[in-house]
């Protein structure tokens, strides 16, 4: 198909759209597209069907699961070798049954367990908007999955246990803003795909939903979004959890690792109306009302890594986060009374004293403050120690961290 | 209580290294920003003991910014810095990279090379008139008479580490760092031997801190090969 016939059946179809949606008859072809990129953004589609720095949704890049790496599809409207000769009932298909085209069966990399709550006019336009986009060649590249796992046929049992295909329905006892929040949460945010805890056949269960877990092949800890403990947002003010949202750094903390990636691609474009109802829905998540009392265990640490750690920390930490562990939110996120310093899983904060890392660039804040590595400067040991240190500083209630832990991280491969 | 003197007269970690602790005065600036590359590349970009990590001061922006994009789209690749600029946008990469450019900090002292001086001798017959049997340029021909680089993309090499230097050449050698084409540091690497790798690394990193750190200024020298990051 040329491209002057594609673009004559897309005025056709954007027709038939328009004739769908019904209510919104008035809605322009245009305005159609726009909102289907705002969609596409807030399903975060371009952070895996482009490479970095590549041309958006052609897809190729690798995603590596614990199974083999998944090689992404070509989502760009080419009739070879993208979604050019799809059409909107096919694209509904995948988002909301995961089954391509041809009726393949998708691997459940493809978030379609979050997408199958789209709805319909919100796929229609997510699809007007990529069949807007340029059509790019290039072929797709073949999965690479270790045996069992290249079966397809074992999705079918995969998705008898993990997937129930259905668009989101609206809770009739919370207002309209909740029921959006949760919309976008549950569905296109995709958020349970790293903040559920994913089991040994890569499904997580409902029951489960948002109580957090490691985000396989990535060595970063996605925290529990259910619990105070961890990223529960219970006891955040709406206005923090917007920021951490829209911006990538609140006065209460701020995103690094995957978070400041859907940040960057997704997140910042929400409009201030959803990033709130974002914020409604995650505040009321939480199941813990008030963050439990437990015991400090500063007591418990050798008082050798403790010092240890205070050293370091006054030398080299307290010049930005402070000497009481406040920071200078937002530039410098708080250490004190940080629920991702307190966690149980150190992972992140190790990570952090590791690597160090920037916020993301944002349209709210687009020049983040960042924090060095320190990698190089310290030993496994201190790296515990100054770990330990903020985890157990001023009232904090986290756990000691071993030189083992620290370790652990340290060879694990930087993405 | 011997414990205690102990704590209070245990030696400072070995690392100790003023450039790298981060320091700034102001929050709202970009010198507290650009403190995330503070323990690699010192506060003011002037280098640390750490050889590996090239000083930045004073490098044309043009280059910084150029590589700050490869580090950030993985076009260059070393993981500690892919990770670090993943998701900042152009226009702060770019204020960065003039932040760096326009810093003036000392010099850290020359190198004493270690190597035989008829390994130095080639070393410097090389930065400074290359070597036309094999078609290689002198460096000086690109990177200036006085090595601080030409705006508004070739590097100074002065104030670079041999371990450094020796390990880029190597890389553009095996096209693992390249530019955008035609790629002239590229075709010259790859006309290197080893030797004349080590030889030139070394006697770079002995030469004492130019008069004036600024780079020569756009055009101001022909380049003998083309080269894509110098339109």
């Amino acid at each position: 198909m040329s491209t002057t016939q594609r673009r004559g059946i897309l005025g056709l179809l954007f027709a038939a759209l328009v004739g769908y949606a019904g209510a919104s008859a008035a809605q322009s072809t245009t305005e159609i597209i726009k909102k289907g990129e705002y969609l596409a953004r807030a399903g975060d589609c371009v952070a895996c069907h482009t490479k970095p720095g590549g041309k958006e949704f052609v897809g190729g890049r690798a995603m590596a699961t614990p199974f083999g790496n998944l090689y992404v599809p070509n989502i760009t409207p080419d009739d070879q070798t993208g979604i050019g000769k799809w059409s909107a009932e096919d694209f509904y298909k995948t988002m909301h049954q995961g089954r391509s085209k041809d009726g393949t069966l998708l691997y459940p990399a493809m978030p379609f367990a979050a997408y199958t709550k789209v709805t319909r006019a919100d796929s229609d336009a997510i699809y007007a908007y990529l069949m807007s986009t340029p059509p790019l060649r290039q072929a797709n590249r073949p999965h690479e999955l270790r045996f069992p796992y290249n079966k397809r046929q074992l999705l079918t049992g995969w998705r008898a246990l993990y997937f129930t295909e259905g668009e989101y329905q609206l809770n009739p006892r919370k207002d309209a803003e909740w029921n959006r929040g949760a919309y976008l949460v549950q569905g296109l945010g995709h958020c349970s795909m790293c903040h559920t805890a994913i089991n040994a056949l890569g499904g997580s269960s409902e029951s489960k939903a948002f109580q957090g877990g490691m985000i396989p092949n990535q060595n970063w800890y996605a925290p529990s979004l259910t619990s105070n403990r961890e990223a529960g947002l219970g006891d955040w003010k709406i206005e923090d959890i917007v920021d951490l949202l829209q911006r990538g750094a609140s006065h209460r903390g701020t995103v690094y690792g995957p978070m400041a990636e859907v940040v960057y691609n997704s997140l910042q474009y929400m409009s201030d109306a959803d990033a709130r109802a974002m914020a409604v829905y995650l505040k009321a998540l939480t199941s813990d009302e008030t963050t439990p009392e437990g015991p400090n265990l500063a007591q418990l640490v050798q008082p050798r890594v403790l010092e240890m750690g205070r050293r370091l920390y006054t030398a080299q930490c307290a010049m930005c986060h402070g000497p009481d562990g406040k920071g200078a939110p937002p530039a410098y996120p708080p250490l004190a009374n940080n629920q991702s310093i307190e966690m149980e899983s150190p992972v992140n904060s190790i990570r952090m004293v590791l690597n160090g890392g920037y916020s993301p660039g944002t349209r709210k804040n687009p020049r983040p403050h960042g924090m060095p590595p320190f990698a190089h400067l310290l030993s496994d040991e201190e790296v515990a120690a100054v770990t330990t240190y903020i985890r157990v500083s001023w009232n904090n209630r986290g756990l000691p961290v071993t030189p083992r832990q620290a370790n652990e991280i340290r060879s694990a491969t930087l993405e | 209580m011997a414990f205690a003197a102990a704590l209070l007269f245990a030696p400072l970690p070995a690392h100790a290294d003023d450039a790298t602790t981060p320091t700034f005065k102001v929050l709202d600036s970009i010198e507290a920003r650009v403190q995330g590359c503070a323990t690699c590349h010192g506060q003011r970009g002037q280098g640390t003991r750490d050889d590996y990590f090239p000083r930045l001061a004073g490098k044309p922006a043009g280059y910084l910014y150029n590589q700050l994009v490869a580090f950030r789209d993985g076009t260059r690749k070393y993981a500690p810095m892919n990770y670090l600029v993943a998701y900042l946008p152009d226009a702060y990469l770019r204020e960065i990279a003039e932040y760096f450019a326009k810093e003036r900090p000392p010099y850290p002292p020359p190198r004493t090379p270690t190597l035989s001086s008829a390994m130095l001798d080639n070393g410097a017959r090389l930065v400074t008139q290359g070597d036309a049997s094999k078609q290689i340029p002198a460096c000086i021909a690109c990177h200036g008479a006085a090595l601080t680089g030409m705006e508004p993309g070739i590097p100074a090499l002065v104030g670079l580490r041999s371990n450094y230097l020796a390990a880029q050449l190597t890389r553009w050698r095996s096209k693992e760092r390249h530019a955008a084409a035609p790629d002239c540091m590229q075709r010259v690497a790859s006309r290197l031997t080893d030797s004349d790798i080590a030889n030139v690394s070394a006697w770079l990193a002995a030469r004492p801190a130019p008069v004036d750190p600024s780079p020569a200024s756009r055009n101001s020298m022909r380049t003998p090969l083309a080269c894509g990051s110098q339109p």
